[in-house]
């Protein structure tokens, strides 16, 4: 009972931290505004100007950096309880490269013209190839899997796909090449209220799916062969899982690129403050990998101004100080 | 006597793989006795354990657990009357004890369900019963091997199940820790009716523990019945091929005069 206030103060506090972060975002940039200017917006009364600058730019990219971030994180903490290896991350695996492909290969073949739908299933289809190809390369016949081949697969795999997406983008015209670079390092300088509400509808319900069978999830993170004999269905819920992970990393690289790092930096945090049981880590994914990506973009957009740093620049440098240390610290990592 | 696991004439082979792992097993296992399943690396244990549970599928013969087919059974309805605990598995996140324990609870709350006052009493009976009450808040990623055998078997208690099954429980365990094991798994066939099935290499404790023994060899049966019955010299010779005495257990008490196996020094030539 006690355990169960306490997760759920945590998420409270999570929820506090996000909207902090948010609000925040919401007033730094290239122009200051202040919180009350915001508040007169809402309440529709502030100048055009200002108007413009938080509904139309400020508003839309906070939403799908929160997007992304909540997508990422918690899918992190899926593949990691999956692969049993609090190392497993979308895009150390390889999977956002993947997704990355196949969001630059409709562009270039001009299918994103054709509908709303295919950059989201194009960058889907990619991150399946990509675990496909990973679990493949590291064996993964029902047995524990090598740590170290698992990552390497995963880095592996992730630089053909980079190596990937640039012979596609010499093909393609001056627009696309430059859409197409964002999608190397992520960024959310793109956001309109279209890519905010479609990565929403995507990754809203997703997200919501994984909570539900946060507890299974739990079995299967002591082992496959354990969780079976607990009377878990173990192939259809990895079935699942693989599958909306997928969708949620492809929609959300669709949505801005490959950015690296959330999905190691969020939940392994997470596991320090509150522990491992995924009913309060995924929720606490969410808000928190909301929090962060939101954080770095404000970041991103702030510390050169007025230029602009791609956000995957700043997970990265933020991320893989903690994979290093992540790494040196588990014992045994073999 | 109820049977609540029956085999007969299972056969198993591995994908791809010349022999079969296992060949025309059969074996029955009744309500309330210690069964020790024994055999040298590779004989074939595992593999009927998982056969057995329903983890793999027999290519031929028959599985049923309380009569019916075990294919038949729904893994979560299953779940509630047999538990299994596996020789290792992978400790990926540094759980809480308790919480580990609590996964036992699954196959009665479900995905979506809550745990009540049961659950909650026999997470708690069961943390008693394995001795881990005392470290229930500490991550598993910190317990000696005996206590994270005995936090599994917790595991497998809290599920309240009426056969238990171990594969190799005191692999790695010292001497205190594995007779703890054993003497747990008799108090709990004989104070609570449970049945249980092990897998084990330690002959000496399965002679003295198990009323019933299963000998494989090369996923054959080689001997079964009652522990005087299986130890024999020559039996026990020409299964693991190394020469040994068979003498009565000293005593006191009620194992006295069971059968101990003693490996010998081979004579010079032999080995």
């Amino acid at each position: 009972m006690a355990r169960q206030t306490g997760a759920q103060l945590r998420l409270l506090a999570l929820f506090g931290l996000t909207l902090g972060v948010c609000a925040i975002a919401l007033v730094v940039g290239p122009v200051q505004v202040s919180l009350g200017d915001v508040l007169l917006v809402f309440r529709g009364r502030a100048d055009p100007t200002v108007y413009t600058i938080v509904m139309s730019l400020r508003v839309p990219r906070i939403a799908l950096a929160a997007s992304v971030g909540a997508g990422l994180a918690v899918s992190g903490a899926v593949f990691q309880a999956l692969l049993r290896n609090p190392l497993a991350e979308p895009y150390v695996l390889g999977v956002s490269s993947g997704a990355a492909v196949g969001a630059v290969a409709a562009m270039v073949l001009g299918l994103t013209a054709t509908s709303i739908l295919a950059l989201p299933v194009a960058a889907f289809l990619g991150a399946v190839l990509a675990i496909v190809l990973v679990l493949a390369m590291s064996g993964t016949a029902g047995r524990g899997l090598d740590t170290r081949v698992l990552l390497l697969s995963g880095v592996v795999i992730g630089a053909f796909f980079n190596a990937t997406v640039l012979l596609i983008i010499n093909f393609a015209d001056a627009d696309t090449f430059r859409a197409a670079m964002l999608w190397i390092m992520g960024s959310f300088a793109g956001a309109s209220r279209e890519s905010a509400f479609t990565l929403l509808l995507y990754v809203g319900p997703a997200l919501l799916l994984l909570m539900v069978v946060a507890r299974p999830l739990n079995l299967l993170s002591v082992g496959e062969q354990s969780a079976f004999h607990l009377g878990v269905d173990v192939r259809r819920l990895k079935i699942i899982l693989y599958v909306v992970t997928s969708l949620i990393v492809g929609a959300c690289v669709a949505g801005a690129g490959a950015i690296g790092f959330v999905g190691l930096v969020v939940p392994h945090a997470l596991r320090l403050i509150g522990g491992s049981d995924h009913r309060w880590l995924l929720p606490g994914c969410a808000m928190a990998g909301a929090a962060f990506m939101v954080g770095a973009d404000a970041i991103a957009r702030t510390v050169v101004a007025p230029a602009e740093l791609p956000v995957g620049v700043v997970t990265a440098l933020i991320g893989v100080p903690v994979f290093l240390w992540l790494l040196r610290t588990r014992d045994g990592l073999a | 006597m109820t049977c609540q696991f029956e085999l007969t004439g299972v056969t198993y082979s591995y994908p791809g793989a010349d022999r079969n792992a296992l060949h025309r097993v059969d074996l029955s296992v009744g309500s309330g006795s210690l069964h020790a399943l024994l055999g040298p690396n590779g004989s074939g244990k595992s593999t009927l354990l998982q056969v057995m549970l329903g983890e793999a599928r027999a290519s031929s013969g028959h599985v049923s657990f309380r009569g019916r087919p075990i294919v038949e059974w729904k893994r979560r309805e299953i779940a509630t009357q047999v538990a299994f605990v596996p020789q290792s598995e992978p400790l990926a996140f540094p759980l809480k004890v308790r919480e580990l324990v609590e996964m036992g609870r699954y196959p009665h709350i479900g995905t979506l369900g809550r745990a009540g006052p049961d659950d909650r009493r026999a997470v708690e009976e069961a943390m008693e019963v394995a001795g881990v009450a005392s470290f229930a808040a500490r991550p598993i990623t910190t317990l000696s091997g005996g206590e994270l055998q005995r936090t599994r078997i917790a595991r497998a208690l809290a599920q309240k199940p009426m056969t238990l099954v171990l594969d190799e429980p005191t692999a790695a365990l010292d001497l205190h820790f594995e007779m703890e094991t054993f003497e747990l798994m008799r108090r709990l066939t004989v104070e609570q009716g449970l049945t249980i099935v092990v897998a084990t290499h330690n002959l000496n404790l399965a002679a003295r523990y198990a009323s019933h023994v299963l000998l494989l060899a090369e996923g054959r049966v080689e001997a079964a019945g009652s522990p005087q019955d299986v130890f024999t010299k020559d039996t026990l010779e020409r299964v693991y091929r190394w020469p040994i005495a068979v003498l009565p257990h000293p005593g006191p008490g009620h194992d006295a005069g069971v059968p101990q196996v003693v490996p010998l020094t081979p004579p010079r030539g032999v080995a």
